[in-house]
């Protein structure tokens, strides 16, 4: 099996006529690990949604390969199926539908029809990544995402991360909302998963994620596309300094995607 | 009148037809004066739905025979409603109203109980029957479609449980309309203080052409008594339903539990209305319902409050997809003098598509000061969000909408008290959606 690999390529995105992503390129390979940083507002989560297929995004220009094939032009559960994931910055609820069922439909979808998941088979991996996460068994049986709290839907996207085992995850701010405790146990989750056959493209704000799982690149993202990469140092740097003196290195006044 | 309506039935057809079936003159006189009455009163009007081009008045009518026959001889699509023939103890199978397959206990028998069809009914229970048929909860001259009810009646059940006695066993009847015949149901419940019953029905098309289905059903409860009645309504798109199920909740403390699944295919006005007229009487009402094609339906369903702590609880979710049109009209009315009563309801549609149509209204009527009540509704479209969501997790576009779905009615069919009707319902609802 080849490693994963996501490649985008002078990526162009608008939402209801307004440009949002304006150039963006990045290649994510099986075993790495990225982080992108930016204030708010310069296209982040535009990017995670667009490379997902949602809806409301229309992708003008650019390339999105998937393994060498075309990402763009895959329906959205085609992306999924073929091992993309994106733990949303703002998940949806659903109601009446409960966590265990949506999880295994999931899994199952995956699947050929006849080789299903066996009910054991994945009530025990389920009881045993939700001890990983610390979460309480009930929220197996409960509607999905309908009454969680904050901190409560990033474990859930975490938990559908370790359920699911895509092979290059975007995860969009789960670090935002989590308490101390959870963010390490989220990060420990996710280290679990580290390996060749898995690459992960992490958008934080902040450092402290990172200093749990440690990215291999670091990209500053302003005005819709990356206007800086380096190490985890540069992460630390901005934890620090904050992004003032990258605008003043590019001379960017407005760093938000504008008009 | 804006269709013809002129009925090639005569006075002298009702009362042959109601002499070939031996059955007492209460009855024959009934059939007569209803049918000179249905020339003269109106269709029902049904809010927000106009009814007076739809067919009322092209159907067969003829005399089906009864036969008890065996369980082998039913259709595949009758014993799957049937279950397993060891199972099928309480149950009553009836094709164009006459009776095909009947069993029941003998200890029911023994304990006073009657569950047989209303042909048989009206001959040996003729006074019980006359006292409580088209009496109080639904009567005769009420509009043009109840009159033509008891001019028509071909088929039904008639179900009598004496003072304190408890049906364990769920009741079980279905009902079979078979080509161009009409259907002109009747079932009657009188449940007797203290007892209790359940009691189960399927409505099913075979081969059918343009039809009606003209049923009523009464329920009368007395003190102390509790009646769960289920229903799944499945006629097919040919047939134009008229369904009048009614509750008379006289009895103090009486208890009636309407779980309905309206699952028919062709155009619908169904009325589905509790009087809770004994002191703390209680009315649920769950319904389900799913319309698709370009079949328009009217679901209104009424709790009306006399009695003192009355409880009235409305439940009705409805998906419509294709071209379907559906009108949810809720209406808890409380009328003076029924202090500490409770009327609740909630009623919500989700379309799936762009021509589906929904209206949810919820009504209160409310003529009392000292009373608690509340409504919610609901009418949307399946939220794109939920769906990417669901779909970035690799499910299909067709399995996310099946699992949105189910979520949208799994409140309501969760809580079916009666569970084989549960069960059926899940069945149409994945046959009828997908
Ligand atoms: N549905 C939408 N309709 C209108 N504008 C939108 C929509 N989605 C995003 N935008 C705009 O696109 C720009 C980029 O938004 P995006 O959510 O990608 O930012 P972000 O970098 O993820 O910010 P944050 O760090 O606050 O999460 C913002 O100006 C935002 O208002
Ligand atoms: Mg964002």
């Amino acid at each position: 099996m080849t490693a994963p690999n996501l490649k985008v390529e002078d990526l162009h995105v608008s939402i209801e006529e307004k440009e949002i992503l304006k150039g963006f390129g990045i290649e994510v390979n099986g075993g790495e690990i990225h982080a992108i940083m930016g204030p708010n507002g310069t296209g982040k989560s535009t990017l995670a949604s667009a490379l997902m297929g949602h809806p409301k995004y229309e992708v003008t220009s650019g390339k999105a390969t998937f393994n060498g094939e075309d990402l763009l032009d895959m329906e959205v559960d085609e992306r999924a199926r073929a091992g993309l994931f994106l733990a949303m910055q703002y998940p949806s609820e659903i109601s009446g539908v409960t966590n265990a069922d949506f999880i295994r439909s999931a899994i199952n979808a995956k699947r050929e029809e006849g080789d299903e998941i066996s009910l054991m088979k994945f009530i025990r991996k389920m009881d045993d990544k939700m001890n990983t996460l610390d979460m309480d068994q009930a929220f197996q049986h409960r509607y999905l995402n309908e009454g969680f709290s904050g901190g409560e839907k990033k474990r859930n996207e975490i938990l559908q991360l370790l359920m699911l085992e895509p092979k290059i995850a975007i995860l969009d701010e789960i670090d935002s909302g989590l308490d101390i405790d959870a963010l390490k146990v989220v990060a420990e989750g996710i280290n679990d998963m580290r390996s060749d056959d898995f690459g992960c493209l992490i958008i934080t704000h902040y450092q402290r994620l990172l200093n749990y799982i440690k990215p291999d690149k670091v990209h500053v993202m302003m005005q819709g596309r990356i206007v800086k990469s380096g190490g985890p140092e540069l992460a630390e740097r901005l934890e620090a300094e904050g992004y003032d003196w990258i605008k003043e290195e590019l001379g960017i006044e407005d760093e938000t995607v504008g008009e | 009148m804006s269709v013809d309506t002129k009925l090639p039935f005569d006075q002298e057809y009702v009362t042959n037809f109601s002499k070939d079936r031996q059955e007492p003159e209460w009855l024959t006189n009934l059939r007569v004066s209803s049918l000179e009455r249905a020339e003269a009163i109106d269709l029902p009007k049904p809010d927000k739905t106009n009814i007076t081009k739809w067919n009322f008045s092209s159907f067969d009518h003829e005399k089906a025979t009864s036969s008890d026959t065996t369980y082998d001889a039913l259709s595949e699509k009758v014993r799957e409603l049937v279950g397993k023939e060891e199972n099928a103890n309480t149950i009553l199978v009836q094709e164009n109203g006459a009776t095909v397959f009947a069993r029941t206990e003998e200890d029911l028998q023994n304990q006073g109980v009657i569950f047989t069809d209303i042909h048989t009914a009206v001959q040996e229970h003729s006074d019980l029957v006359e006292k409580y048929f088209m009496s109080e909860a639904v009567t005769a001259d009420e509009n043009r479609l109840t009159a033509l009810h008891a001019a028509l009646l071909n088929g039904g059940t008639f179900i009598y449980v004496p003072k304190n006695v408890e049906v364990k066993v769920p009741l079980q009847a279905i009902y079979v309309q078979k080509g161009a015949a009409g259907l002109f149901n009747h079932v009657l419940i009188v449940a007797e203080a203290n007892s209790s019953v359940t009691y189960i029905e399927n409505y099913a098309s075979e081969n059918a052409s343009e039809t009606v289905a003209n049923i009523v059903a009464e329920v009368y409860a007395a003190d102390g008594a509790t009646v769960n009645f289920g229903a799944v309504d499945n006629f097919s798109e040919e047939v134009t339903t008229y369904v009048n199920r009614r509750a008379q909740v006289m009895g103090r403390d009486a208890k009636v539990y309407w779980s309905l699944g309206q699952m028919n295919d062709g155009n619908t006005v169904s009325d589905n209305t509790t009087y809770l007229v004994g002191e703390g009487s209680y009315a649920d009402t769950k319904t389900v319902s799913i319309g698709r094609g370009k079949q328009t339906q009217n679901f209104t369903t009424l709790i009306k409050h006399y009695g003192k702590n009355s409880d009235g609880q409305i439940l009705k979710h409805g998906v419509m997809k294709d071209s379907a049109t559906a009108i949810f009209n809720g209406i808890s009315k409380i009328e003076h003098g029924a202090t500490k009563s409770n009327g609740e309801q909630t009623e919500r549609v989700l379309m799936l598509s762009e021509k589906a149509r929904g209206d949810a209204n919820p009504i209160l009527l409310i003529d009392e000061d000292d009373v608690t009540a509340g409504h919610a509704a609901s009418v949307g479209k399946i939220d794109p969000l939920q769906m990417f969501y669901l779909m970035s997790r690799g499910i299909s576009r067709k399995e996310a909408e099946r699992l949105i779905i189910h979520g949208f009615l799994g409140p309501v069919v969760n809580e079916i008290p009666i569970e084989s009707v549960k069960e059926q319902l899940i069945e149409v609802i994945e046959r009828k959606v997908y």
